[in-house]
């Protein structure tokens, strides 16, 4: 790619203002985040000495004192955020103690219960949403237990979940598994409900049985559908699993963040955060890859 | 006994009209009657609303007559079936698998327990009938209308169907196009022996294809008003028929039968006839 490429129209073209944007956001963030140089004039030994003790200040190696860098109260700049993630990246998959383990672990936990969640919710809403879709009469008679459950937050089951199974691992689990069910379920009711009338009709005409009815036509028709609610799902899964994670102290990158706060690390919350949105980006992405295989252009 | 009968069908739907009471009736048509013989080829014609296409699906299996019903080859039809292959107005192709796998799902259905090579090789002396060879490995979406009617012919010829039901096959597709389908058409109906009936709207269209043509009154209670046959010489070809005295005649006829809504007089029907 020569940069005579990169012109207005270029495919590459609009990449240029994401830079750009992403550019001018760190040095904004930079220097609103910039602390200022420590001063010491006007200030008498005594007051020096004082914040010295208070380890307010420290002395540098030409014995000038600056500002404790452990002490800043502001919000960390993009530097410390990247020193951090160094550090980070440094040992990704140890683990150095009971809460501390690295980056790369705290990914794995994360995808562990995130995606058997997100499947065991997939596999009963798939089913479930066929039942309904394709039965006017089971619709009817559990549209009102789906009306009532739906907009129950994912979260406000977690005790009830706690409870009754008593393992804060399933808990997370059946967390994800609430927060992806309902989209899907939906989607598919509604895709299954709406193949048109000649699909079927082709179906019924070369006598295929009742499996490959539904293998061969009703599933591959309503697939759009299903995937689009998959997406939905997908995005409720991953804002339920963060506060999961939280609540019931479960290591993952959702717990890292308020790891990151108790240890008063706000650029380790920084982190977290932008883990999260990159592992939320590349998962979401293989969805969208994962669909595109399964759907088809409307003839 | 005829290979095909519409036996005194009648069609009757709860009436949706405005204000009308609980079992209010609407009648689409009543008491259709007809037979089409081995390798015939009968289309019907009739303004819309007169439940041409309702009588097809009846004859398909999609629907049921309220009264009355079809006997194809000795036995009342009744769900749909391989021996009634519909040719559909829109198509009605998979989009999700390509033009060859949707052909080749009606071969492999009508002919149970052939192997993959039989069923490739059939499906592709199908395709290579309508001109599809280049077109067999591509999704529907990827084809032109034409393109995809092809496909839907192929694919209920190559069932090899007693009887192919076609409704209006070639409506939504230009004007260009829609003649070399009906040629093609022609040779495949001509080279299988089959019997096919087809509905549809379009005089010209009728006349080159049929060996008679069954014509529906106007809708509610439409009845059949009457059968001409179409005693033009075959093979024919669209530019010289239209010089044929014989041709602008029938066509005259059928035209004069769709705007006045009535069959021509008896004494007419007889002088035309007598021609």
């Amino acid at each position: 790619m020569t940069m005579n490429k990169l012109t207005v129209g270029s495919k590459y073209a609009p990449y240029l203002l994401t830079l750009l944007i992403l550019g001018v956001f760190l040095m904004i963030w930079s220097s609103l985040t910039r602390v200022p140089k420590f001063d010491p004039s006007g200030k008498d030994e005594m007051a020096l000495m004082m914040l010295e003790m208070n380890g307010d200040i420290i002395r540098d190696e030409n014995d000038n004192f600056v500002n404790n860098p452990d002490k800043i109260e502001t919000i960390p700049g993009p530097e410390k955020v990247y020193e951090k993630a160094k550090e980070e990246f440094k040992a990704p998959f140890t683990e150095k103690g009971t809460n501390d383990h690295g980056i790369g672990l705290l990914v794995a936990y994360t995808l562990e219960r995130f995606l058997t969640g997100f499947l065991a919710a997939t596999v009963v809403a798939v089913i479930l949403g066929m039942l309904i879709g394709m039965s006017k009469f089971l619709f009817t008679a559990l549209n009102p237990f789906i009306q009532i459950l739906k907009p129950v937050s994912p979260l406000a089951w977690m005790p009830l979940l706690l409870y009754s199974v008593k393992d804060p691992f399933m808990t997370s689990v059946l967390v994800v598994f609430m927060a992806s069910l309902w989209p899907t379920m939906a989607n598919t009711a509604f895709g299954v409900s709406n193949i048109k009338n000649d699909y079927l009709r082709v179906g019924q005409m070369v006598e295929l049985g009742w499996f490959q009815r539904f293998w061969k036509v009703v599933l591959p028709a309503s697939a759009p559908a299903i995937f689009a609610g998959l997406r939905i799902s997908f995005g409720s899964a991953l804002v339920a699993v963060v506060p999961a994670e939280m609540l019931l102290g479960e290591l993952g990158v959702g717990y890292l963040s308020w790891i990151e706060w108790n240890n008063l690390d706000i650029s380790g919350v920084i982190f977290a955060i932008l883990v999260v949105g990159v592992v939320g980006f590349i998962l979401d992405w293989g969805l969208q890859k994962l669909a595109s295989r399964f759907t088809y252009a409307e003839s | 006994m005829s290979y095909l009968q519409v036996d005194h069908v009648t069609k009757i739907y709860p009436s949706l009209e405005p204000g009308a009471k609980k079992g209010d009736k609407f009648v689409v048509f009543e008491g259709v009657n007809f037979n089409i013989e081995k390798g015939e080829f009968v289309s019907m014609i009739g303004h819309s609303g007169c439940g041409k296409s309702t009588l097809l699906n009846i004859m398909a299996g999609f629907d049921d007559a309220t009264k009355g019903g079809i006997i194809l080859d000795g036995r009342e039809t009744s769900s749909p079936g391989l021996d009634r292959m519909v040719v559909f107005q829109n198509f009605a192709l998979m989009p999700w698998i390509t033009a060859y796998e949707n052909v080749a799902m009606a071969v492999r259905q009508s002919h149970k327990g052939w192997s993959k090579n039989e069923v490739k090789e059939w499906t592709m002396k199908y395709l290579k009938m309508m001109n599809l060879e280049s077109a067999a490995n591509r999704r529907p979406s990827m084809l032109s209308g034409g393109m995809r009617q092809r496909v839907g012919l192929a694919r209920a010829f190559a069932a090899e169907p007693k009887i192919l039901l076609l409704d209006e096959p070639f409506a939504q597709i230009d004007a260009l196009t829609r003649g070399s389908i009906q040629e093609e058409l022609l040779r495949m109906w001509e080279a299988t022996n089959s019997t096919v009936f087809m509905v549809t709207h379009d005089v010209d269209e009728a006349i080159l294809l049929s060996n008679r043509i069954a014509m529906m009154g106007n809708g509610p209670a439409a009845e059949l008003a009457e059968i001409i046959d179409i005693d033009l010489p075959r093979p024919r070809v669209r530019a010289e028929l239209i010089d044929n005295p014989r041709y602008n005649e029938l066509r005259n006829h059928i035209l004069k039968f769709l705007v006045t809504g009535k069959a021509a007089s008896q004494k007419e029907s007889s002088n035309l006839k007598a021609i």
